[in-house]
């Protein structure tokens, strides 16, 4: 019985850790989608430019993991608002499809200019972090894991705060809950959509440099899976929502080791999309959202 | 209208001269193996173009799971045809037929989502397929399925043709109407009687058959398939075939299929130039063109026949 619950404990630690970086990703995800109603395909892949900043800056570079990060931040931040100003900006008043398609040629473009310049190979991340575990009660708890934890937290709690108490916080909630009427009290909405993209973004390469630091390769496509994954966790805790996306994250996260602890890891990706269709059909606004009847 | 007008006499010789000069070509060897194996990925991508076509074009719904369909027909086909022995065509009609089934099955729940959500789920209903295969040992799980070649010219060129002539003619039957309607308007064709979940559903079902039929003869050509050649990679492909023809024009499915797949050909050393270039198109073509190459126009040989003809096509 108590190896069993050791397990058990051990796959809620890792589940928490993968968890976090859906919820990183998922954050970003919700914030767009919210205000600008697009489901960022190439979000996953700016995850990924992010991680190979990280993997720039400390392997070539020889920063440590702090400033590494926050490099990795900036520079996607950077790269969000160069995005949506040249890909989506143009095409905020056209049909949803042809915006989703961008997002996807966007997508495209990322992995392979990236595999251009990076090549396919599958890199390895320096040992940012130390190589330790401590053992609580029986349950390995690594280094990373609690850093991977930790930074999300840390990150949450600082959106939060942006997100309710500063002005560009309000401008963005405004922004996503009327866009022309916010326009007409003055909310320059297009560097509000500019802010939220470069602050999804940020979060988005933080988690790329997390997910690097703690699984040790990463290789081109690796942004595909984890974003699609974010996307589904964002639906899960109803899109637009930010503590939904979190709790979204953390959820998907734990399924999916709760998964692989029954022996069915190969299966993992199927749940994960299996538990997307199930809430769009049985709850569509997701476990935080609230209906919204649709006007003609 | 007769069915024997002088413009489809002359698609009919078109059609037959195109057949039969390829079919020579071949018997006399005079196609090398590169060649072949295009040509026959060009009648496979022109049936899955066409049947996304129906789906995203016309009725006016976002799958970009098509790939998943294409596996099930593909699957299907290879134990019909290697497991229980049974002759091509039947293998292939299988094939066709559950994933036509699954697309019903699939398409009912999913068809009340919108837009993006819809988008999500059936490019998840792709990987769930793909999943499942991976983990059937029965197929090959992730080593693959050996199928030996059965397909050549004759049925991979027929069955594009019977495809392309049964989405042509349902595109212009009262269903298809329905389904265009459906795309231009939803609401407003719920209000003049159309049941727009039914006509959603039978789009998909249709275009998940023939998603199917192109799964099947893939399968019984190429003589390996493996759950990863339907990735999402492989559903992109075809959105990005149907997308820059133009979405709900057919010979527009059918001319972005053809250039694709000559240009993945001739890019097949340079596969990331390849994408990096596709990308850039999709983007660019969606910026300064959102309607695609031919928009929902259908390019015709209405010059052919007399006037009247060519405003009716």
């Amino acid at each position: 019985m108590g190896h069993v619950l050791r397990e058990g404990l051990q796959q809620v630690v890792n589940g928490l850790s993968m968890g976090s970086v859906y919820a990183l990703i998922a954050l970003g995800y919700t914030m767009v989608y919210g205000i600008v109603k697009l489901i960022n395909f190439a979000h996953g892949d700016v995850m990924m430019i992010g991680a190979y900043v990280g993997w720039l800056a400390t392997s070539r570079l020889h920063m440590s993991f702090v400033p590494a990060l926050l490099l990795a931040m900036a520079s996607c931040a950077l790269l969000g608002v160069i995005i949506e100003r040249i890909a989506y900006k143009p095409l905020r008043n056209a049909t949803r499809v042809a915006a989703l398609i961008t997002a996807i040629g966007v997508s495209l473009f990322l992995e392979y200019g990236n595999m251009l310049v990076a090549s396919a190979q599958v890199r390895s991340y320096p040992p940012v972090l130390p190589s330790v575990s401590y053992k609580v009660g029986g349950v390995y708890l690594q280094y990373g894991a609690i850093v991977i934890f930790g930074t999300t937290i840390i990150l949450m709690i600082l959106l939060t705060l942006t997100v309710q108490y500063t002005k560009i916080g309000k401008a963005m909630r405004a922004a996503s809950f009327d866009k022309d009427a916010a326009l007409m009290m003055g909310v320059n909405v297009n560097s509000t959509i500019s802010a939220t993209f470069a602050i999804g973004s940020a979060l988005a390469a933080a988690a790329g440099v997390l997910y690097g630091a703690y699984y040790n390769t990463i290789d081109p496509l690796m942004g595909i899976i984890p974003g699609l994954k974010a996307f589904i966790a964002a639906v899960l805790g109803g899109i637009g929502i930010i503590p939904g996306a979190v709790v979204g994250g953390l959820v998907l996260g734990l399924t999916e080791a709760a998964v692989s602890a029954l022996g069915a890891s190969t299966w993992r990706d199927a749940v994960a999309f299996l538990i997307l269709i199930l809430v769009l059909i049985l709850k569509p606004s997701g476990l935080f959202g609230k209906n919204v009847r649709e006007k003609v | 209208m007769k069915v024997l007008n002088r413009k489809n006499l002359a698609i009919l010789l078109a059609v037959l001269v195109a057949y039969g000069g390829i079919q020579a070509a071949i018997a006399a060897r005079l196609v090398p193996p590169f060649y072949s194996v295009n040509l026959m990925l060009i009648c496979v991508y022109v049936i899955l173009a066409t049947s996304l076509n129906l789906i995203n074009g016309v009725t006016g719904q976002f799958s970009i799971g098509h790939a998943g369909f294409m596996a099930i027909g593909a699957y299907l086909s290879a134990i019909v045809s290697v497991k229980l022995h049974g002759p091509l065509g039947a293998a292939i009609l299988a094939g066709a037929i559950v994933s036509a089934g699954v697309g019903f099955l699939v398409g009912l729940p999913t068809l009340r989502l919108k837009g993006d959500y819809l988008a999500i789920t059936t490019l998840g209903v792709g990987q769930i397929v793909q999943v499942v295969f991976f983990n059937t040992n029965y197929v090959g799980g992730a080593a693959g399925f050996t199928v030996p070649r059965t397909v050549n010219w004759t049925w991979a060129f027929w069955l594009t043709v019977i495809s392309i002539v049964i989405i042509h003619n349902f595109t212009n039957s009262t269903h298809g109407r329905a389904c265009i309607s459906v795309r231009e308007n939803e609401i407003a064709a719920e209000a003049m009687g159309i049941n727009s979940t039914k006509y959603k559903v039978m789009a998909f079902s249709l275009g998940s058959f023939f998603g199917g039929i192109a799964g099947g003869l893939y399968a019984n050509y190429m003589y390996l398939i493996q759950p990863t050649t339907f990735s999402f990679l492989t559903s992109f492909n075809i959105l990005v075939m149907v997308v820059l023809g133009g979405l709900g024009s057919m010979t527009g499915s059918i001319v972005g299929a053809v250039v694709m797949t000559v240009l993945s050909a001739y890019l097949s050393n340079f596969p990331e130039w390849r994408m990096v270039v596709t990308a850039l198109l999709l983007i660019v073509m969606m910026l300064f063109r959102p309607s695609g190459l031919l928009g929902t126009k259908e390019f015709n040989l209405g010059f052919l026949g007399k006037k009247g003809e060519s405003r009716a096509a």
